[in-house]
């Protein structure tokens, strides 16, 4: 019983992670597409951030596989990064929930570089990518998005009691 | 730490072998459901241009279509006659018949993949008979060759992609070689001599080397030849004749001679 009232409302978690990735599959114009933002990291981060105890590295893992399959990528290329993410996400998550949120977007941003430079790197040693591709793009829309997209998981969070 | 180390591992295996195939497959038939809801919006659209189309042009389209197929008829029965000239001459010289390919269309799926790679979604899997490495053609020419194979849903590799490299032949002289992808919607073709006689508007048409693409299928058209004299090749430059980006339908190929044994991706790619 104590078990059930302490892990409430993971089904908005699994909402906000698949809808994320519905997001991230989701077709574009050619001039958008490099400016896509991470948006499956982003709400990883979230989550990370706001549940520790419950989404964690192994989300992060679990998340970047299945990202892997459904961008016809190399298994693991997101894997690494996205469980890199959240492990600085869960290092850092007391001082970002309290920090402004300009602030959080900017540690956001550079989470997210670090995340796309890690999955270039990757691509160009495995000869599968251009070395051309933009990497700050996605980190600079997901920047301007974060703050909006982090009340309305906040709301989210609140109104499904996530605990 | 675990994690990174479980990463590195699935993706040496992943790239070098072809262990981890059956994960894949298997979380590709996860992935299947957010396929299929990001392309809902996509064919609703288009059934409702569909269903919504006035009777005018209904009617205009289908008098073009009548046209086209009675053209497309009578092309045909001379092909008739000619294969048929075809397989006698080719018993007479004695060499290996040519059997009919089998084709399946398929149709794409909406869904933006992996930026800076030239990749598309079928919808067609492992269920219709789908196999790694099969080619992939339109209506003008090879498009590229399926990658990895789902239950319900495949991911091909076009032409275009920085992975990819098929082996053409220029169809004025015979003269072999291989084509790559640039990443650009263009594709270049690698180790032919400056001295070679190939120029600008030739046809590359596959040469079936390699077993893996049938022989005969039209490529791309040499757009640009740059010969230096202080390089052993000539740098060329070729443009797919297959409409790779505005393709709706596509056609799975079965090659007469299929390889007995199909280990991914490591014929028709660029080893390295």
């Amino acid at each position: 019983m104590n078990h059930l009232q302490r892990h409430q409302g993971g089904w908005a978690i699994a909402l906000s992670l698949f809808v994320a990735l519905l997001l991230a599959a989701m077709p574009m114009p050619d001039w958008a597409a490099s400016w896509r933002p991470e948006w499956v990291a982003m709400v990883l981060i979230y989550w990370c951030m706001a549940m520790p105890g419950r989404v964690g590295i192994w989300t992060g893992w679990m998340l970047g596989l299945v990202l892997d399959v459904l961008q016809g990528g190399l298994l693991g290329q997101h894997s690494i990064g996205l469980s890199l993410v959240a492990f600085i996400t869960l290092g850092l998550h007391k001082r970002l929930r309290v920090s402004p949120l300009l602030q959080q977007a900017l540690a956001v941003a550079l989470m997210l570089v670090l995340y796309r430079l890690i999955w270039l790197w990757i691509g160009v040693v495995t000869g599968q990518q251009a070395e051309r591709s933009l990497v700050w793009l996605p980190a600079l829309s997901s920047m301007l998005l974060w703050p909006w997209l982090f009340i309305l998981l906040r709301d989210l969070r609140r109104r499904a009691s996530v605990r | 730490m675990l994690c990174v180390v479980l990463s590195l591992l699935l993706m040496v295996l992943d790239h070098r072998y072809t262990y981890v195939e059956g994960i894949r497959s298997t979380l590709s038939a996860v992935v299947y459901p957010i396929r299929f809801l990001v392309d809902l919006p996509v064919e609703g659209g288009r059934w409702l241009s569909e269903t919504l189309a006035t009777r005018s042009r209904l009617l205009a389209e289908n008098k073009a279509l009548r046209r086209e197929n009675l053209m497309l008829r009578s092309r045909f029965q001379k092909f008739a006659s000619l294969s048929q000239e075809n397989r006698r001459l080719r018993a007479l010289l004695d060499s290996a018949q040519r059997v009919g390919e089998r084709v399946l269309l398929a149709d794409l799926m909406a869904a933006d993949l992996e930026p800076g790679r030239q990749q598309i979604v079928l919808d067609k899997g492992s269920r219709d008979g789908v196999y790694p490495g099969q080619p992939l053609v339109d209506d003008n020419g090879v498009m590229g060759q399926i990658r990895h194979v789902g239950p319900f849903s495949s991911t091909a590799l076009l032409l275009t992609d920085p992975a990819h490299a098929i082996p053409v032949q220029v169809n004025r002289t015979g003269l072999r070689a291989i084509a790559a992808g640039t990443g650009e919607g263009l594709l270049k073709v690698d180790y032919v001599p400056v001295s070679a006689d190939i120029r600008e508007g030739d046809q590359l048409i596959s040469s079936g080397l390699g077993g893996r693409f049938p022989a005969g299928y039209p490529v791309a058209v040499v757009t640009a030849v740059s010969r230096d004299t202080g390089e052993a090749y000539a740098r060329i430059v070729a443009r797919p004749n297959a409409r790779l980006q505005l393709a709706q339908h596509v056609l799975l190929v079965w090659p007469e001679v299929k390889p007995d044994h199909v280990d991914a991706l490591t014929l028709g790619e660029k080893s390295r």
